[in-house]
């Protein structure tokens, strides 16, 4: 392969890095600060890649009506896009909390999953909500035919960048404030933190919402870098799974780890098809499984030799103190 | 629909089985296990391995018992399975919840370690079988005994549900009358004052592991008797065990029953106004009605 040929490679690489990024800053706002154990992540991919997309694209009409069901298009700005899915995350995060986050930590992670799941299954159902198993396709980019569209890509990791970067001081800022510590001290001991006066349910409800929305802007993001989604896309493994060995591997509690995480996790993801591609070709077609299993011995073996992860949590103390 | 509450008691009997195993370790060991659906799934597959692996291979007959779909393989490869995935579940707890524990690991650290050990066990099926369905023995004619009500029921459904009777009673029995029943119930009413008594944890723990997963094979097979074998069979369990765990209060093996019980009539009566993929979801839903009404269960102590 030529130079360019790599350089593409690896800016490719490095958009879904990006984007698994931006979902493990969102889970480290849920798991890392508050302890909030939300499994279903996919769920969030789900409805914020199909709400971006069906607020950027038009409703289908004339001949591609009879092709492509889709209950609304609104045809608006990817910027407008991005922000539907953020909010409509949120209100479903709202919704999952409210029957979960006074009960035990177990129960949220039962809810959901249980509504991963449930998304999936009906945007694979129901047709004419978007097309069910084809999904829908076509979905704008911003700054499109700003240059060479076998350049897009430069624009597209561009545009990550700048989100990731966004996210990632607002968290920070929110996790420095005194909204921040409370949240950290819900998670270290709920009991203290509610002695103190501070009302449990409502914080962690609003670290749920938030996580959740940060969620659905990765969930977006991705569509519009591929384009076109369908249901099957945000299974339990690429959409939930792979993001956990990302923040646990990276270090939970620190979003320099959260983003760490994404970027080498996603790397041996990809490095081990280079080694599954040596395997003879009747095994072939099971190598994505030989990769996965191996992402869950990974998970296992940080979780009992390095639960920390990479960078582990960095202490929080005032800066007057050093 | 007499038909469709009989299959309901069906498949309620297999989640019962589940949900058993689930509630025992969930109120013993105290942590959710989101990898008991693929112990169901392990099961099936182990069972499939000796039937048409191991079994054929020594050259035991494929003969079928009456009208029944199997034989003296399945009759074999039935109490191995439950043992092979007993093994599994307390090589688990060795391997990965032990460690954590004496760590001092929290509970939520357990139920993502169970969540990793899921995939890992399903990965081990996809790379073994192929993500393709399965049958014990595929184009076999199933011939049904017709009841009143225009019901059918086929002779496999009625060893399916002999066989979850005679499981559970048994285990009734070994909880009411050994000394390690005894002493398992009582770890699950309080873990601190048994520790205080005298009662070697550890061996509880080893004991609930081996029963949970006996149970969630045994589960697996008939299910898989029942229907059929695909590599998330017990991922699409898990959803419906959680929801008769919670429904018949966490720790209790009589409330799990009738959890177990009611969520497969409902998820098989739902498929007379909705599509049958949708059982996963009905079973959510009924769980989020609980967990809004009343989140201690049937049982449970408010």
């Amino acid at each position: 392969m030529e130079i360019g040929g790599i350089i593409a490679y690896l800016v490719s690489l490095a958009i879904m890095a990006g984007i698994y990024a931006v979902f493990c800053l969102g889970l480290n706002i849920q798991w890392g600060y508050t302890g909030l154990f939300n499994i279903g992540i996919a769920g969030f991919f789900c409805i914020g890649a199909y709400a971006s997309a069906m607020i950027t694209t038009p409703k289908p009409t004339g001949v591609y009506a009879h092709y492509v069901n889709q209950i609304f298009g609104l045809n608006l700005p990817f910027i407008l896009g991005l922000l539907g899915a953020a909010v409509i995350c949120g209100v479903i995060a709202f919704l999952i909390g409210i029957p979960t986050l006074k009960l035990k930590e177990d129960y949220l992670a039962i809810a959901t999953l249980g509504i991963a799941e449930t998304f999936r299954l009906i945007f694979n159902n129901e047709h004419w909500l978007a097309n069910g198993p084809r999904g829908l396709m076509g979905l704008p980019q911003p700054f499109q035919g700003l240059v060479d569209p076998k350049n897009y890509n430069y624009i597209y990791l561009i545009i990550i960048v700048i989100i990731m970067v966004v996210v990632y001081l607002s968290i920070e800022r929110a996790i420095r404030s005194p909204w921040g510590r409370v949240l950290r001290g819900i998670r270290e001991d709920e009991i203290s933190a509610a002695m103190s006066g501070k009302d449990i349910f409502h914080f962690k409800m609003q670290s749920l919402v938030f996580g959740a929305m940060v969620m659905g802007l990765g969930g977006a993001l991705y569509a519009h870098y591929t384009k076109a989604i369908s249901p099957d896309v945000f299974t339990p493994l690429y959409g939930t799974f792979i993001i956990w060995v990302m923040l646990m591997a990276g270090g939970s509690g620190n979003n320099k780890g959260a983003v760490l995480g994404a970027f080498v996790v996603w790397g041996i993801w990809i490095g081990t098809k280079f080694m599954t591609d040596l395997l003879p070709y009747t095994l072939k077609a099971r190598a994505p499984y030989i990769r996965f299993l191996l992402i869950g011995i990974l998970l296992e073996i940080i979780l009992i030799y390095r639960p920390q992860g990479l960078l582990g949590e960095e202490k929080e103390v005032s800066k007057l103190i050093e | 629909m007499v038909e469709l509450v009989i299959y309901g008691i069906v498949l309620g009997s297999i989640i019962s089985l589940g949900a058993i195993g689930l509630t025992l370790v969930y109120g013993i060991i105290r942590f959710a296990n989101f990898a008991h659906g693929d112990f169901l799934s392990a099961g099936a597959y182990v069972a499939l391995f000796m039937v048409t692996g191991l079994l054929a291979w020594i050259g035991i007959p494929d003969t079928t018992f009456g009208s029944l779909s199997f034989g003296w393989r399945m009759a074999i490869a039935f109490p191995v399975s439950m043992a092979v995935v007993a093994g599994v579940a307390i090589l688990l707890d060795q391997i990965l919840y032990r460690r954590l524990r004496a760590k001092g690991s929290g509970p939520v650290i357990l139920a993502m370690s169970s969540l990793g050990a899921a995939f890992i066990i399903r990965m081990i099926i996809l790379i073994l079988w192929g993500a393709d369905s399965l049958f014990y023995r595929p184009g076999l004619m199933r011939p049904a005994i017709e009841l009143p009500l225009g019901a059918k029921i086929r002779p496999d459904q009625v060893l399916i549900l002999f066989m979850v009777v005679v499981l559970v009673s048994s285990l009734h029995l070994f909880l009411k009358r050994t000394k390690m029943g005894k002493a398992m119930r009582a770890t699950a009413d309080n873990k601190e004052l048994a520790l205080v008594t005298g009662i070697d944890t550890e061996r509880i723990i080893m004991w609930t592991w081996g029963i949970g997963g006996a149970l969630a094979a045994a589960a697996g097979i008939l299910y898989g008797i029942d229907v059929q074998l695909h590599p998330y069979m017990g991922w699409n369990f898990l959803i419906p065990l959680f929801a008769a765990t919670i429904l018949g209060t966490i720790g209790n093996m009589y409330g799990a029953l009738i959890g177990g019980l009611t969520i497969g009539v409902a998820q098989q009566v739902s498929t007379a106004f909705l599509m049958p993929t949708y059982k996963l979801p009905v079973a959510f839903v009924i769980m989020i009605l609980i967990l809004l009404i009343r989140p201690e269960g049937i049982f449970g102590k408010e």
